[in-house]
């Protein structure tokens, strides 16, 4: 028997069964993922959908960061490019895991598993590895696209996409314990896709996803920077974007740090609310 | 003979939400392979009392032990030797009955195998078929089969055989059978009393948070319920009923007092059901209506002659 007892083992020997359930549930949580359609329109779509939107809307207005000569910038599409690789982000963790697991509660399914021996750690670990396989699919497919359809140029240097990497990982994990966290506040599953998808658009609006970030009123891009949108967006420009486009940024530069510190911050709000908050089922109601 | 402890023991369970309170007071247990039936009208404290012994809602007072265990403070090794039917069915429609099952499998150290129990609840012809596209019934057998995937010790069956078929329902009794003479220990509550009768070894009449009666299913309700009632129509045409424990003595008196054939003539032995509704109704302070009532109370009402 390959199979380890994890009741009776070692702690090595259950952390190892906790691991071994959590890929199991990977697995499991991603083919549902895939077969259910509003998870594929409403969160791993939706950025192709919008990045072809936009370019077609916006192609006329011809260049963005040309100089006044029409010389140098660049198309809509490439423009955009980093904000919808952030917007699948944040859909891909905070909206599909906060109406998931609200839905999860509401139809009975966290209680048929709390009376299981499933670990809730294990629980977790499949929720995020979905997160983690349909981000990174969304994004590859997205900068396929992008690359081969809208014609827009990549990064070629190997540091970009070493930032790239880290931007995204460290992003869409961020992502996936804030949409744990918020899958706490809606009352019954049908409610959850009211509570969320403002909360989620609003932050695209005011995060530089939808609208040039540099163009949006002081205050708003102040009140942007308190939430984590606002950072993803930024770090990702920073690696598809030509390096004069760190002139429009508020304080002239990338501020890489700055979009660590604030991914680390909500990461950490993220992961200490979802902790509090999740519970299989709320007692004695 | 009681070598092995019960599987499950409560004593003097109480459980109040605010000022209500839906337990008060309630003492049983179920010995190891034993099959209990918890019945008892909606509303009477069922559902709470098992969710208290599966571990999802917390006592007020009282004693609770399950596998040996406070079901307050079980853990995941605790859980592995449960199986739970809920009362209500899960959804989770986006995977096949296969697939639903190999995953939950996986979750259990000792884990049933994944054809053998689709075999057993009859669904070999769905195995590959997305949960969303059973019928309730389908849907229902589907959860029975998570519940015992884990092999477990105690079976939890909340009204398990809601929306079967009568061929389902015989189906899930011989399941049912098999798993007893596996020796699972088996805590059934049900609507059905026939299906009660059929597989409880003892049973619990719960009403009002409770216990109103308690004892082996061929016994509960005392013996005076269960007297046999003989009903037939007399010569003028009227109906007569009588309770007696010599049946078959009274029928060939009629016969030799008419000296002709007595016309609808029934013996009746009081149901399970029929005993069941006697007790719930009898607790209860309101006035007696149905025949099989007046029946079952055995107290002798004024329409007997």
């Amino acid at each position: 028997m390959s199979r380890i007892d994890a009741n009776t083992g070692s702690a090595p020997a259950r952390l190892g069964q906790f691991l071994r359930v959590g890929l199991s549930r990977i697995g499991y949580e991603t083919r549902i993922y895939f077969r259910s359609a509003d998870s594929i329109f409403f969160t791993f779509l939706f950025p192709f959908i919008m990045l072809v939107i936009f370019t077609a809307a916006f192609e006329a207005r011809g260049k963005i960061g040309a100089a006044p000569d029409g010389t140098g910038g660049i198309s809509v599409g490439a423009y955009y490019l980093p904000g919808m690789l952030a917007a699948g982000m944040l859909l891909s963790g905070v909206q599909n895991l906060a109406v998931d697991i609200a839905g999860e509660k509401s139809d009975g399914t966290l209680k048929r598993l709390g009376g299981t021996p499933l670990s809730p750690l294990s629980y977790f670990i499949g929720k995020i590895g979905q997160v983690l396989v349909t981000g990174i699919v969304q994004a590859a497919l997205l900068i396929l696209v992008a690359h081969s359809i809208l014609g827009i140029a990549l990064p070629d240097e190997a540091g970009k996409w070493l930032t790239f990497a880290w931007v995204f990982l460290f992003g869409v994990i961020t992502s996936a314990f804030l949409g744990i966290s918020l899958s706490a506040l809606p009352r019954s599953g049908r409610s959850a896709t009211a509570v969320v998808i403002p909360v989620v658009l609003v932050l695209q609006f005011i995060s530089g996803v939808y609208l040039e970030f540099y163009k949006l009123p002081e205050w708003m891009q102040t009140a942007a920077s308190v939430f984590p949108l606002k950072w993803m967006a930024q770090g990702l420009r920073g690696v598809f974007l030509p390096e004069n486009f760190v002139n429009l940024e508020q304080n002239g530069s990338w501020d890489f740090q700055l979009v660590a510190l604030n991914l680390a911050i909500w990461l950490l709000v993220g992961l200490g609310v979802s902790r509090l908050t999740f519970r299989w089922i709320r007692k004695n109601t | 003979m009681k070598l092995s402890p019960p599987a499950v023991r409560v004593r003097d369970l109480h459980k109040s939400y605010g000022n209500f309170e839906a337990l008060r007071g309630i003492s049983f247990d179920i010995e190891a392979g034993e099959t209990f039936a918890l019945l008892g009208p909606n509303g009477a404290g069922k559902s709470t009392a098992i969710e208290i012994l599966e571990g999802y809602r917390d006592r007020t007072a009282g004693e609770v032990r399950v596998l040996g265990v406070d079901p307050q403070r079980g853990g995941l090794a605790w859980k592995s030797r449960l199986g739970i039917v809920l009362q209500s069915t899960g959804e989770s429609g986006n995977v096949t009955v296969t697939e639903q099952l190999t995953h939950f499998a996986g979750l259990y150290p000792r884990p049933r195998r994944v054809a053998e129990v689709i075999e057993a609840v009859g669904l070999e012809s769905k195995a590959k078929t997305r949960i969303s596209k059973l019928s309730g019934g389908q849907r229902r057998r589907v959860d029975v089969a998570l519940g015992i995937i884990g092999r477990p010790e105690l079976l939890f069956l909340d009204e398990p055989t809601t929306g079967f078929d009568p061929e389902a329902r015989h189906q899930f009794w011989d399941l049912v059978r098999r798993l007893q003479a596996e020796g699972t220990s088996i805590l059934l509550t049900t609507h059905y009393l026939d299906e009660a009768a059929q597989l409880g070894d003892r049973a619990g009449v719960i009403n009002d948070g409770l216990l109103i009666d308690i004892g082996a299913i061929g016994e509960i309700g005392g013996a005076d319920a269960r007297v046999p009632l003989v009903r037939w129509r007399d010569a003028s045409g009227t109906f007569q009923e009588q309770r007696s424990d010599e049946p078959a003595r009274l029928v060939a008196a009629l016969v030799a007092a008419s000296g002709a054939e007595p016309t609808v003539l029934e013996v009746i032995r009081p149901s399970l059901e029929d005993i069941y509704l006697g007790l719930v109704q009898g607790s209860r302070s309101g006035p007696v209506t149905s025949v099989a009532t007046a029946a079952a109370l055995g107290k002798d009402p004024g329409v007997l002659a």
